[in-house]
């Protein structure tokens, strides 16, 4: 009997799949969430303030586009251990992901609060809102009630994306499965059910935000 | 900070990277003629809702939209491989690229064509063309003025994408870096330089897609 190297894929590494499954789906919320809290802001300061602002900060957010997200990864986390304070591949994850998703969804929320009338807040001022009464009242449910179907587009880019955190060692489900495919060599079975599992997570949603733009376009 | 940057080991190796940039952009405009190469039929099927070739492109489109970027390349590079089809870092990604661009772009076509009022086909009819000559002098150069600025952010992102050629080992400017500093530790210094360089490239390749533009749509864009 030959010495086997390689071990069939079976029930004892469901947990280990598991574990993947779950730290990508907490990495992305975690990126959606501050990716979203954070271009909310970012939107808002670029619809509200003047040009220079405007240019500056325009500037910052096109780079973080123009420049691949693995890079940005690799670079953000070789700088912290360079510096002395190397960070958890969560930690370094998140924060990256978050900027970049937070520099998509500025955009698309920036968009939004353009295509507020400018009657509609100065009506709020003269009916007695305050200015925070306008942004929350106003501004915001007018602003975010067009853009939700391109907000739903960049959210399902960083779950795909949050794939690429392997690189700095996050082990989320593609990293779990290229450990699994050196252990067991059946990269096509693995790897079709990862591409499933993906899938089903955002074929659904991306028909949801299908659904409500034809709503709206109504 | 302790950490001492030394550039001068970069610019040694500035004809290594600049070689890996060539390669970045070759195999991202590869993949984008690719991909409207079968773009432009799927999307036609689909909207004269062929009975073979409209499911094929719905499918096609739904995968390459809904799996990321790197499960692609993974089921390009390993999932193909074990099927006994072994492909080269360089063809995997393009194939990967391609796929990925052949679903965008069938979507992007469909609305480009949807765009095209109905009279427009039926003028052409009138005209006594077939069907073959109304797509090729009537439908299809309008259609590409109307969605050429979507096929250019698609070939930008085709550009991006193509850095995870990294993670199979390809030699293009992300793959390059990589292996460049593997043999320096000097990850900072050739990672930064790799950053700026993409963003030149992205900025160039706008640039050049604009003075296309104007040069063939002159200015009716």
């Amino acid at each position: 009997m030959g010495l086997s190297l390689f071990t069939p894929l079976s029930w004892n590494d469901a947990g280990f799949i598991l574990t993947g499954i779950w730290n990508t789906v907490i990495i992305s919320l975690v990126a959606i969430l501050v990716g979203t809290l954070l271009g909310l802001i970012v939107g808002f300061i670029r619809s509200a303030s003047n040009q220079l602002v405007n240019a500056l900060l325009g500037s910052i957010l096109d780079v973080l586009r123009s420049v691949p997200l693995i890079i940005q990864l690799i670079l953000f986390s070789t700088y912290v251990g360079a510096i002395g304070h190397p960070l958890p591949p969560f930690a370094a994850g998140s924060i990256i992901l978050s900027l970049y998703a937070m520099a998509f969804m500025s955009e698309v929320f920036r968009g939004g609060f353009n295509s507020v009338p400018p009657s509609m807040p100065l009506a709020a001022r003269a009916l007695g809102m305050n200015a925070w009464q306008t942004i929350i009242y106003i501004r915001l449910p007018i602003g975010l009630r067009t853009v939700f179907p391109s907000w739903l587009g960049v959210a399902l880019s960083v779950i795909k994306d949050s794939a690429l955190v392997s690189v700095i060692g996050y082990m989320e489900l593609l990293r779990t499965s290229e450990q699994l495919i050196s252990r067991t060599q059946q990269p096509l079975e693995i790897l079709i059910g990862v591409g499933i599992f993906y899938f089903l997570i955002s074929y659904p949603l991306s028909l949801y935000g299908k659904h409500i733009e034809r709503k709206m376009a109504l | 900070m302790d950490y001492e940057f030394h550039w001068s080991i970069v610019w040694r190796h500035m004809p290594e990277m600049l070689q890996g940039a060539f390669v970045t952009l070759h195999v991202s405009v590869l993949s984008m003629l690719i991909g409207i190469l079968i773009a432009t039929p799927l999307a036609i099927a689909k909207l004269n809702h062929n009975k073979f070739f409209s499911p094929i492109a719905t499918v096609w489109v739904e995968i390459a939209r809904n799996t990321p970027g790197l499960f692609q390349i993974y089921m390009a590079y390993f999932g193909l491989g074990a099927l006994g089809i072994h492909l080269s870092p360089y063809v995997a990604v393009l194939c990967a690229l391609a796929f990925v661009n052949t679903g965008y772009l069938t979507e992007t076509f469909r609305g480009g064509f949807q765009s095209i009022p109905k009279t427009q086909y039926s003028a052409a009819k009138s005209l006594g063309m077939s069907r073959f000559q109304s797509y090729r002098h009537i439908i299809l150069p309008q259609m590409f003025r109307r969605i050429y600025h979507p096929m250019t952010n698609q070939f930008i992102w085709a550009i991006l994408m193509s850095s995870l050629g990294i993670l199979v080992g390809m030699n293009e400017l992300s793959g390059e870096t990589q292996r460049l500093q593997s043999l320096s530790f000097r990850t900072l210094e050739f990672f930064i330089v790799a950053a700026v360089m993409y963003f030149i490239i992205t900025k160039l390749v706008l640039l050049s897609t604009a003075l296309i533009a104007r040069k063939l749509f002159k200015g009716e864009i």
